[in-house]
Parts: C-alpha cells; sequence; structure tokens
C-alpha cells in the first residue's frame, strides 16, 4: 500500500492524499461493484436489442462471479483487502473492504443472481425484456454487491438506495394488480426503514464525528452510552425491517410472491441478506457495545422471527407466499446467530446466509416450475409432480431437508455451529428456538412436498384421481429453467458434502468481524500515525 | 487451521487402520445411484443382482468378526471438516459389528424379497435406491466413530425412512403416516442433536471412542442430567418408546419389506444401539436406571397388550415390536452382566424372528390378497414353505428351548431372578410382556394356516424363491444357535458384551433345562400364560378394544390433534400479523419507533439537558413559527390538498431557516425538493380520484396524530442529545484545509459531492436511473394487454388474503 504524502508540506497541510499508484490487483475490491454498474448502462443503451441482453447480462454476472471469486481467495491468503476512492486518505475518502464476511455474502450473490439471469429467459415476455429487468437486475447486484463490500456507513446507504429503487422496479414489472399493491407495502416499509438508515447515521456521525466503518470501530468504545445505544437500536430496526425480522415485516409476504418467479428468487435470496449482513457490519464489527445492550432485544427478535417465520409457511396455501415465510425464518436463524454474538453464533450465521441465499434461491425457481407444470400458485390445486417430473421431485426434497438443516445438506453445518454456540453460550433459549425452528421448518416443508408431489392429484376427497391440469414441462423450461435450477442445487449438495472451506471461512469472518484488528488495519494501512 | 474445532485430543484420530470400514457406508449409497439403472438393465433380477452389494459387505464385515473377538478395535479416519474438528471416521468393535452384520445380512434377503414382492411396481427402481440409501445410512450410524458424523447417518435414516413409508404416496394414510414418522423421529433427531453437542462441549471429545475413554466422568458433570435427557429423547423417538411410539405401528402403511427391514429388524434399533453404546459414558445412575427401565417397562407391556388387540397381521407384529423394544431398553437400564447379554441375545433374536415373520405376512398378503388374521385359515397347503417359515419364527419369537430365543429369555430372567424389589417387579414385567408377545407370535404362525380353508381375494398362492428364502434362512439361524453357544459366546457375546458393559466380559451361555434353576421356572410360567392369552385370544381382544374404546383417546389422535391445532394456531396468529392493511403496518412501524428512541434514554438514564432558549431575530421567528403552524395545521385538516400545501409552507420555513443559518446549498435543495412535492403530491391527488377530504374518524386521526408526534419529538430528543455531545470535527477541518489546495474547489458541498465522495453521487446517479427505468415500466406497462386492470390510475384494493 502506498504511502502518506509528503509533497504538500510546502502548504502546511496534513496528511491527506495516498501516494502511489494502487496496485492493479487490489482494484478486485470494486470490480463486482463496478461492472454490475457498467453492465447496467450497457443494457439500458442495448435496450432495442433483444436477444442481446440475456447474453450479455450472462457474461457481466460471470464477470462478476469470477472477480468474487478471485476476491475471496485473496482474503483468504492475506485477509482483508481495502481500498480508498480518489487516493483520499481514510477517514476522508470513501473506503471498500472485502473481508471474508463481505467476500463470502457478495459471493453468494452473485452465483444465485447468475442462475437467475439464465432462469429469467423461461418466464420474460418481450415486455419486460424492454422494460428494464436485466438492467435492473445488474443494478440490484450493483446495489447487493456495493452493500457488501463498502467500508463506509454512509456510501452503505448509497448501495441501500441502489438496492431499493431497482428491486421495486423488478417488483412491478409486469405491473399486474397484484403487483402493484405488494409494491405499494414494499416500497413504502422499505422506504421508511432506509429513511431510518439515514438518520441513524446522522447520529452516528454527531456522536462519532466519522463515516469510515473502521475508523467508526476504532473510536464507538469512546463514545457516550446513551446516544450510542439509541444510535444502535435505530440501525438494528432499520435492518430488522429490511431483513424482515418481527416485527415490521409484513411487506415480505405481500410482495415476494406477485413478481415473476426470477425476480421472487432474486430477493428471496438476496434482498434480506443485506439487511441481516449489514446488523452484522454495524452492530458487531462497529459498534459491538450497542449489540451487547440490545442483546436481549436482538434475541426477542431473533425468538419471534424463528417461530413465527415457518408458522406463517404451514398456514399458507400459497407456495411462494410459504416460501417467503421460510424466508423469514432463516432471518431469524440469522438474528439468532447476532444474539449470541461468538466466534460460533457468527461464524455459524455468515454460514447459514450463504446457505440461506442459496437455498432460498432455488426454492423458489423449482417452485416456479411447479407453477408453471400446474398452472397455479395454489397448493390445493397441485399434486401429483412425483409420478411426473423425477428430477424436478428430487430436487424439491432435497431442498425440503435443506432448509430443515437435516444432514448432509448445506443447512445442517450453521444449525450445528449456532446450536453449539447456544450451548458454549449456556443460553437455553436461543438452543431451543434454534431446534424448534429447525422442527416447525421440516413440518412446513415436507408437508409442502406431501401436498404438491405425493398427493396425486388436487385436494378433497378425489386426491387419489390423477391431476389432469398437469402439464409437461416445455424443452425451453427444461433447458433454461430446470437445468440451472439442477446446477444451483447441485452446488448446495456438493458444499453440503465439502463444507471444510466454508466453515474455515465462516471462522475467519467471525474473528475478523469480533475482533477487527485486521479489518482496520487494513483500511488505515499506509496512513501516518499522528 | 481449526476455527471451531474441540481442544480434546479425541478430536482427531490416530492412524486409521482399514479404510474399508468407511466403503462400507457410502458402496450403498453409490449403489443406491445406479439402482434405477441397474433395475431397467436386469428386470425381474434387479433384487438378486443388487443383493450383491450387501452380501459383499456382509462377507467382509465377517473377516472383522476374529480380529474383534480378540479385542481389536479397528478404525479409520478421513478428513472431513478438519476446520470443526470433523472427521469422517468409523470404528468397529463387537456391538457395532453385531448391528453391521445384522444390517448387511438381512438387508441381502430384504433386497432380494423387494424384488419378488414389488416386482412389477412402475417405481421398483426408486424403492431400490431409497432401500440402498437407507442400509448406507444405518450401517454408517452402527460404525461412525465421530458423533457429527454419527448424527448425519442417524438423521439419514429418518429421511430414508420418510421417503419410504411415504412410497405408496397416492394414500393419503402413508403420506400422514410418513410426515408422522419423520416429525416424531426429526424433532428426537433434534434433542439427539443438542445432547451430543452439550456431550461434546463438556468432554471436550467429540468422538465416540474418545467418549469412551473419559467413561465414568460424564456422570459426574453438571449437565449430565439435561445431556441424558436429550440423547434418551432422541433414542426414544427413534426406537419407539412410550409417548413416542405411535408412529410404529402406523409405519406399516409402508411395503412389507420396508416393515420387516427398517421398522423392525434394524432403524428402530438404532436407539437402543445408542443407548448401548452410550452405557457406559451416560449409565449406571440412578436416573439411567429409572428413566429406561419405567419407559422401557411401560413399552412393553403396551406394546404387548395392543398386539393381541390387532386383526392385520402387520399390526399384530408391529405392536409387538414395540414390546421388543421396550424389553431391550427396560434391561439396558439394568445394565447388569447378564442383563446386557440377555438384551444382545434378545436383539439378535428378534431381528431373526421379527424380520422372518413380517416377511411371512408380506408373503401372505402378497398370496392371498389379505392380511386380517381372522379371514385367513387353512393356508398350510398353499403356501407350505411360508407355513415352514412362520413356525421357525414363532418357536423362537415363544422362546421354546434350542431357539436363540429361549438363550435370551433365560438370560434375562437369570439377571432379574436372584434380585428384591424392584427386580421382582421387572420381572413381572418381563413375563407378562414375553406371554403376550409369545401369544401374537403364536397366533400368527397358526390362526392363518390352520384349520379350514377360509375364502381369500385372490386364490392363495406361495410366492417364488425371493419371498420364501429370507424367511426361512432367518428361521433356522433362529432356531437353531443354541446348538452353537460356544461359538456364541467366544465371538459375539464377549466382545458385545464388553462394548456394552465397558469392561471385559466372559460369556458362559449354555443350553440347559435345569429345574433347579429359577430362570426356568420364570420361562415355564410365561408360556403358561402366554398359553392361557392364545386359549382365550378372542376374549382377550375384545376385552382390550372394549377398554381402548372407552378411553377414546389414543396417542395417534393426540398427534392428529396437535398438529391440526399447529397449523390453526399458526393460521390465527399468520392472519393477525399479516392483516394486508398498511395503514397498520406503518402505525407499527411508528410505534416501534417511538420506543426505540424514548426507551434508550430512559434505560440508560440520559436524557438530553434543556436546551438554552434561543436568542433569535424577529425574522428567524417568524419562520419557526411558520414551520410549527403547517406542522399544526397538517394534524388538523381534513381536506387533503390544503393538507398538502400546509406541508409545503412547513417545508419552505424549513428551507429559510437553513438559509437564515448559513446553508444556502441545502436551503435551495429545499426549496426544489418542497416545489415538486406539492406539485406531484397534488397532481397524484387528482390523478388518483382519492377523497378529497381525509376519511378518518376522530379518534383515528387522534392515535395517528400521537404515534407521530410522539416519534418526531423523540427525533427532537434524541438530535438534542447528539448536539450537546462534543463535535468530532476534524472531517470538517480537513474539508476546509484541502478543498481548495487539493480539490481546487471553494465550494465544499460541491467537493465533497464531486471528489471527496464522489463515489456516493454515482450512487445516487445509478438510483436515478433505475427510478427513471422503473418509471418507464410502470407508464409503459399500462397500455399493455388488458386481461387484468393495470397500472395505478384507480385507488388499489386494501386487503389481499
Amino acid at each position: 500500500m502506498a504511502t502518506a504524502a509528503t509533497s504538500y508540506d510546502a502548504l502546511n497541510l496534513p496528511p491527506a492524499m495516498i501516494e502511489g499508484a494502487t496496485a492493479p490487483a487490489d482494484w478486485i475490491v470494486v470490480w463486482p461493484v463496478a461492472l454490475a454498474l457498467f453492465g447496467a448502462g450497457l443494457l439500458v443503451m442495448l435496450r432495442n436489442q433483444r436477444p442481446l441482453q440475456s447474453v450479455f447480462a450472462g457474461l457481466i454476472v460471470l464477470a462478476i462471479i469470477v472477480s468474487n471469486v478471485y476476491l475471496l481467495l485473496r482474503v483468504f491468503e492475506a485477509g482483508p483487502l481495502a481500498m480508498t476512492m480518489g487516493k483520499w486518505l481514510p477517514p476522508f475518502g470513501i473506503t471498500f473492504v472485502a473481508d471474508m464476511t463481505g467476500a463470502l455474502f457478495a459471493l453468494s450473490a452473485s452465483v444465485a443472481a447468475f442462475i437467475v439471469v439464465i432462469f429469467a429467459k423461461v418466464e420474460l415476455d418481450g415486455r419486460e425484456y424492454r422494460f428494464g429487468f436485466y438492467p435492473l437486475l445488474l443494478l440490484l447486484l450493483c446495489g447487493v454487491s456495493g452493500s457488501f463490500l463498502t467500508g463506509d456507513i454512509f456510501n452503505l446507504y448509497v448501495w441501500f438506495e441502489v438496492m431499493l429503487i431497482a428491486s421495486f422496479g423488478l417488483l412491478i414489472l409486469g405491473g399486474r394488480r397484484i403487483q402493484i399493491d405488494g409494491a405499494v407495502k414494499y416500497g413504502f416499509l422499505n422506504f421508511l426503514a432506509t429513511a431510518l438508515f439515514l438518520i441513524a447515521i446522522a447520529y452516528l456521525y454527531g456522536i462519532t464525528g466519522t463515516l469510515n466503518m473502521a475508523d467508526i470501530a476504532r473510536k464507538s468504545a469512546e463514545a457516550p452510552v446513551g446516544p450510542l445505544l439509541t444510535a444502535s437500536g435505530l440501525f438494528l430496526f432499520a435492518f430488522g425491517v429490511k431483513a424482515a425480522a418481527f416485527p415490521a415485516n409484513a411487506w415480505l409476504p405481500a410482495a415476494y410472491h406477485t413478481p415473476a418467479v426470477a425476480v421472487s428468487a432474486l430477493f428471496g435470496g438476496l434482498l434480506t441478506k443485506v439487511g441481516a449482513y449489514a446488523a452484522y457490519r454495524v452492530l458487531v464489527l462497529m459498534l459491538p457495545a450497542g449489540r451487547d445492550m440490545l442483546e436481549p432485544v436482538i434475541l426477542a427478535v431473533a425468538v419471534a422471527t424463528m417461530i413465527l417465520g415457518p408458522l406463517g409457511a404451514l398456514a399458507q396455501t400459497n407456495l411462494r407466499r410459504a416460501i417467503g415465510f421460510l424466508v423469514i425464518g432463516g432471518i431469524g436463524v440469522l438474528f439468532a446467530g447476532l444474539t449470541l454474538g461468538t466466534q460460533h453464533g457468527i461464524g455459524g450465521g455468515v454460514i447459514y446466509a450463504v446457505h440461506s441465499i442459496l437455498t432460498l434461491t432455488a426454492f423458489y425457481l423449482v417452485g416456479g416450475l411447479v407453477e408453471r407444470m400446474s398452472g397455479t400458485q395454489d397448493i390445493r390445486y397441485m399434486g401429483g409432480i412425483y409420478t411426473v417430473n423425477a428430477p424436478l421431485s428430487i430436487l424439491f426434497i432435497i431442498l425440503v431437508f435443506a432448509m430443515a438443516g437435516l444432514p448432509p445438506f448445506l443447512g445442517l453445518w450453521p444449525k450445528i455451529l449456532l446450536v453449539e454456540g447456544g450451548v458454549r453460550a449456556g443460553d437455553w433459549v436461543i438452543v431451543t428456538t434454534l431446534l424448534l425452528n429447525s422442527l416447525l421448518t421440516l413440518i412446513a416443508a415436507s408437508r409442502l412436498w406431501a401436498h404438491i408431489f405425493w398427493r396425486n392429484g388436487h385436494e378433497g376427497a378425489r386426491s387419489e384421481q390423477p391431476n389432469d391440469t398437469l402439464r409437461r414441462l416445455t424443452s425451453d423450461e427444461v433447458g433454461l429453467g430446470l437445468a440451472p435450477t439442477i446446477a444451483l442445487v447441485a452446488l448446495i449438495v456438493v458444499l453440503g458434502f465439502f463444507p471444510n472451506w466454508l466453515i474455515e471461512a465462516g471462522g475467519v469472518a467471525a474473528i475478523d468481524l469480533l475482533e477487527p484488528e485486521r479489518y482496520i488495519s487494513a483500511v488505515f494501512a499506509g496512513v501516518p500515525q499522528s | 487451521m481449526r476455527f471451531f474445532g474441540l481442544d480434546g485430543p479425541g478430536a482427531e484420530l490416530g492412524p486409521s487402520l482399514d479404510f474399508s470400514i468407511a466403503l462400507i457406508a457410502v458402496a450403498p449409497f453409490l449403489a443406491a445411484l445406479v439402482a434405477p439403472w441397474i433395475k431397467s438393465f436386469t428386470g425381474a433380477l434387479a433384487g438378486w443382482v443388487l443383493a450383491i452389494v450387501p452380501a459383499a459387505i456382509f462377507a467382509l464385515l465377517l473377516t472383522f468378526v476374529t480380529p474383534v473377538a480378540e479385542n481389536t478395535v479397528v478404525k479409520a479416519a478421513l478428513p472431513w471438516i478438519p476446520s470443526y474438528g470433523i472427521s469422517f471416521s468409523f470404528f468397529i468393535d463387537g456391538l457395532s459389528l453385531m448391528f453391521g452384520l445384522l444390517i448387511s445380512g438381512i438387508g441381502t434377503f430384504i433386497v432380494i424379497y423387494s424384488g419378488g414382492y414389488l416386482a412389477g411396481h412402475p417405481h421398483q427402481g426408486r424403492f431400490f435406491s431409497y432401500m440402498l440409501m437407507f442400509m448406507g445410512s444405518m450401517l454408517g450410524l452402527v460404525l461412525a466413530d465421530n458423533i457429527f458424523t454419527l448424527f448425519v447417518f442417524w438423521e439419514l435414516t429418518s429421511i430414508t425412512s420418510f421417503l419410504l413409508i411415504g412410497f405408496d404416496h397416492s394414500r393419503q394414510a402413508a403420506r400422514r403416516a410418513a410426515i408422522q414418522a419423520l416429525v416424531v423421529t426429526g424433532a428426537g433427531g433434534l434433542a439427539l442433536l443438542a445432547g451430543l453437542i452439550l456431550m461434546s462441549v463438556a468432554s471436550g471429545e467429540n468422538s465416540l471412542t474418545g467418549l469412551l475413554t473419559q467413561a465414568g466422568t460424564m456422570q459426574e458433570q453438571p449437565v449430565y442430567l439435561l445431556a441424558l435427557i436429550l440423547v434418551l429423547i432422541g433414542a426414544f423417538a427413534k426406537s419407539a418408546q412410550v409417548p413416542f411410539h405411535f408412529w410404529l405401528p402406523n409405519a406399516m402403511e409402508a411395503p412389507t419389506p420396508v416393515s420387516a427391514y427398517l421398522h423392525s429388524a434394524t432403524m428402530v434399533k438404532a436407539g437402543v444401539y445408542l443407548i448401548a453404546r452410550m452405557s457406559p459414558v451416560l449409565g449406571g445412575t440412578p436416573e439411567w436406571f429409572w428413566i429406561l427401565t419405567l419407559f422401557g417397562g411401560l413399552t412393553l407391556l403396551w406394546g404387548g397388550v395392543l398386539a393381541v388387540r390387532q386383526t392385520d397381521l402387520k399390526q399384530i407384529l408391529a405392536y409387538t415390536t414395540l414390546g421388543s423394544l421396550g424389553l431391550l431398553v427396560m434391561l439396558l437400564g439394568f445394565g447388569t452382566k447378564e442383563a446386557v447379554l440377555g438384551a444382545i441375545l434378545y436383539l439378535c433374536a428378534h431381528s431373526f424372528f421379527k424380520g422372518g415373520l413380517f416377511m411371512v405376512a408380506g408373503a401372505i398378503d402378497h398370496g392371498t390378497g389379505t392380511r386380517d388374521i381372522t379371514a385367513l385359515g387353512g393356508l398350510r397347503e398353499h403356501l407350505p414353505v411360508t407355513f415352514i417359515a412362520a413356525v421357525l419364527g414363532a418357536f423362537s419369537m415363544a422362546g421354546f428351548p434350542i431357539a436363540l430365543g429361549f438363550l435370551a429369555k433365560e438370560e434375562m430372567y437369570l439377571a432379574l431372578v436372584h434380585g428384591l424389589w424392584p427386580d421382582l417387579f421387572f420381572l413381572a414385567v418381563l413375563i407378562a410382556g414375553n406371554a403376550l408377545m409369545m401369544a401374537a407370535g403364536i397366533l400368527i404362525a397358526t390362526k392363518p394356516f390352520l384349520g379350514p380353508l377360509k375364502p381369500t381375494p385372490h386364490e392363495p398362492h406361495e410366492g417364488g424363491l425371493p419371498l420364501w428364502i429370507g424367511p426361512v434362512i432367518l428361521g433356522v439361524m433362529g432356531v437353531s444357535a443354541g446348538l452353537f453357544t460356544d461359538w456364541i459366546n467366544h465371538y459375539a457375546l464377549n466382545p458385545i458384551g464388553g462394548s456394552v458393559t465397558n469392561h471385559a466380559v466372559d460369556a458362559h451361555i449354555h443350553l440347559a433345562f435345569d429345574l433347579a434353576n429359577p430362570a426356568v421356572w420364570a420361562s415355564l410360567a410365561t408360556w403358561a400364560l402366554g398359553a392361557a392369552i392364545i386359549w382365550q385370544a378372542d376374549a382377550v381382544r375384545s376385552a382390550v378394544r372394549r377398554t381402548g374404546q372407552a378411553i377414546g383417546w389414543t396417542f395417534d389422535i393426540g398427534f392428529d390433534a396437535l398438529m391440526f391445532g399447529l397449523i390453526r394456531f399458526a393460521d390465527r396468529v399468520t392472519r393477525t400479523l399479516h392483516h394486508g392493511r398498511l395503514e397498520w403496518y406503518i402505525l407499527l412501524l411508528f410505534s416501534v419507533l417511538a420506543v426505540v428512541l424514548y426507551a434508550p434514554m430512559l434505560i440508560t438514564g440520559t436524557a438530553p439537558r434543556m436546551a438554552e432558549f434561543p436568542v433569535l431575530s424577529f425574522y428567524e421567528w417568524g419562520a419557526i413559527l411558520i414551520a410549527a403552524a403547517g406542522l399544526i395545521a397538517i394534524l388538523l385538516l381534513r381536506t387533503r390538498l390544503t393538507a398538502i400545501v400546509a406541508l409545503g409552507i412547513q417545508g419552505f420555513a424549513v428551507a429559510l431557516i437553513f438559509l437564515l443559518f448559513g446553508a444556502p446549498d441545502l436551503a435551495f435543495t429545499q426549496f426544489m425538493v418542497e416545489t415538486l412535492s406539492v406539485v406531484i403530491l397534488a397532481l397524484v391527488m387528482t390523478r388518483l380520484h382519492l377523497d378529497a377530504r381525509d376519511p378518518r374518524e376522530f379518534e383515528v386521526a387522534l392515535r395517528d396524530g400521537a404515534v407521530a408526534v410522539a416519534a418526531a419529538t423523540g427525533f427532537a430528543v434524541v438530535l438534542l442529545s447528539v448536539l450537546q455531545l462534543d463535535l468530532d470535527l476534524s472531517l470538517t477541518e480537513f474539508f476546509n484545509e484541502t478543498s481548495r489546495p487539493l480539490a481546487h474547489g471553494r465550494n465544499i458541498v460541491n467537493v465533497i459531492l464531486v471528489d471527496y465522495r464522489a463515489i456516493d453521487t454515482l450512487g445516487e446517479i445509478s438510483v436515478v436511473m433505475a427510478a427513471g427505468i422503473a418509471i418507464m415500466a410502470l407508464v409503459r406497462l399500462k397500455g399493455g394487454d388488458g386481461d387484468t386492470p393495470r397500472g395505478i390510475s384507480r385507488p388499489t384494493e386494501r386487503r389481499r388474503t
């Protein structure tokens, strides 16, 4: 890393700029964001070239995946990686930092997005292409990646905004009335949460006088307790709403089942996880004292969310709404990790997030294929797919068990880590609720399986009659819908069988969040000590 | 690098000795992957071909018999998750070897049997896959050393069992039974997970061999009782002990090979395996004794009594299985050498005769089309081989001399017969339970075959070789075992008893019928009681049935009530929380917000000082008054358009204050925003055809106003307390100093926007781009093909389910 400026000494200025060029390899921190932004602009310009849209979007997301893989390897090798924009010294410029947490989230998100890019070809008609599905998808990915990689709290807010507007756009594509209704609820509650986030930033700036996350992490220990607690509480609340944690989560089940399946999958995989990520980043890395004081509140939120999520799924007859409630249950698990605030808790949470991003995206996509075969979203009128489509059945049953955290699938490992964290902390409420969440998820998801796949026909007296409203998947749906979903589920299965590197990464992520010396020194490398 | 690993030495195993053990658990899964293809290639021979896999495993395991008898423990470990201290590790001692041989040996016959039983079934390939996957899970479970590896296989047996019980998926009863089994055993699995983690955290060991080296210390730990209860819940759920027993009879919805294999001979014994395995680690305490003996004894009687009540062959067998599992649990609760040896002998005997009798029941069903014992009779000439197999099974089940069942019963009676209370009480329980099960077994072996031939749905016929080879061989083995007691002592009881009791066992089982031995009198009592029950079978059945009807409640009904209750509760809660009314969601959000703002101040006692009364000029006061007037007007005005204008007035006044206090950039931005807001809001008002007046009741408006005021004053108070801190101005100073010389701009705000924090601006620009695309999409799509009303030109509906 370059050293601070000395040539302005004549002007009697403080050290202000980083001298020397940033090593090209270090630019990798901004590549995932820059590529997405560039790609979105490009696709807007190419809006009349319909056939090119999906190809370009796919290539760009692929490039983002490659960048993220490289970034992850760098972080694995050398610890957190930082780059400050405009060569201003941190904390004056905006710093991008990739630590293990950010890199893992960013990589999982881009992988999920890539599958969705392909799947979307199945279901988007011409209008949606023209009106910007792919540019909006890339902008969403840009906002999501930016959120994961920025090291500046106000800049995080900016990426939240990008994400929010892009998601709003995706939500209303297609313009059916139910979509507008869902989008209104989604929009209002999320705009409010984002505004609260901004207000919390303002308070935090008033308390610490800086916006750089690493700088805040250094300074927050000395911050006065009262205002710090208020700011932490506001952050928790804002991120809680964004993450769809109890109590202000009604927007999610109202909105997530209304758009195209590809959009649902993208949202279910990515969006709520950004809220949870921000909660981890802010409350663990930046304001640990705030997290400690808020622990009973986070516990209550986690417990309620973990229970009410799968309960909601149990009560649904709409498949995608049921999956939406499972998304909420998963958020509860992430907040459980936050409650523990130990290496097992945070590490388990980060690994759970990776699992949740991939598994829920896949779950929505499989749900979408089921909807296409049965022509309805209503579980009562599905049925009989087990006999008709073996691959889809296998995918669904794998996801059922993965969601519930049953072995040998990916969901098991974070569950074990979190339960062990709870046992080590002697926190029996968390342990009990985690296990209960797992059981309720299992009940809800296995009932879905029994109704959609095992039952031959529609619900009711003639349920043993074959379901005559089923149709087979077209070759397009198999090639562009089923095949990428199989690839994603295969990835989930492989990660479940060989979770070693992921668990190791989770361990690194937790250490760097809990003891952020490496993070801070990566950001301030080269800044003269005053 | 290890991140979550345990500290103890047991986290990693020593050098591996034989990797073929790991292969034993993996091979059936590989076979499962190709089973459907093998089925389509080999057709009717598929059962024979696929049986090569378990047969080979059986042969491989046989090679371990001699080393294990010489007290060698064979281990193998592959690195799996070193960062968490989890290895894919296995070990073979007497106990795991016995289970491994039973699983692969009976599995061989079951696979052959399935080939005949499900011949022509469209999903026979899938069936073989599930079966082999189950076999691999079960083998992995009993061979695993690492407790997490064990847990993985434990849960896999639940999963495969779920798929197998629901195999006949078009029937509602099968689906229900599958979910019920999954829920019960899944819940047990979760308890087991917690118990295992608790043990590993408390001991620092996460392998069974590691835990066994610490045998006797866990009982001293403060978490002992909790760990014990959690582990036992897992074991009881799996091994169907009362009160978790009800799923097992329902699991008989599965095809008969599944019932024979999973739900009598192997899977349900996983809990017994776990209890036996944990005996040295968790056993030997009063808690252990009383929990196991009481629940085991209760299950034994429960199963025995209800077995006699049934008329369906499979149901009779299912309930006797319950009884047998209870018996095993009870004996392990005693934990003495004789009790353990009795349990081992009985476990083997039970696997042979129960597996065989289930296959017999399947053959009868296959050959006649019914399994109702009251509708069957006189089949001895039509199904002669099946009859022989049934008699052999029942002979061992009844515990007549020379059969393995006899040896087992003698040994377990011997364990109790010399004691006082409570041993004699449990001896009585044992005798009663054994008599009931004996009666059930003999009824199955005689009732369908003797007497006059009764008409059945099919013309009765013997099944092919696949259907009878298994039961006959198992029956012969069970009956003739008494002739090989020396071999059993040396190769089976000594090493297995050693595993369970954790010290060397020298077994001296021998075949004798010595009336001086009180255990023989217990056997005689059992036979007498059993004979009496058979004699009065119909009376006993109707008596039990009447009692059951009088009670009118079963655990099964209770489970249903629980599930429906859960779903109703879930429905109600979800409807309450997700009512679909946006205004309530927002009200909730702001109410919580007010709490978030005020509560920290109250808790930490850090309310800000009252601000000093400001000294302001008259025009500054004027601006503030205008803003305040605008605010109050918003709260009070009922005409929406006027309220919008009032909002604008308030905004302009605030902008004016910005201007007066030295922030002209901000002020001009605010003027723009306010102007646009008023114009757009007014336009939207007219376009949306909203009511001109606010339709809220006064109380509602008061409530909303109160929440708004609470949240807003909360913000103000928090702001006040932040302002009373010393503001760190280092950023401001830096911008002041460097803006001109380094960034070459005089307007710091502009420089911040385009240089210091330019990437924020880039982000905001992309927000505008996204908003543009979204708006374009909304506006243009409105004119699309009109299958449904599109766009926002009408008031949107309030409720949606």
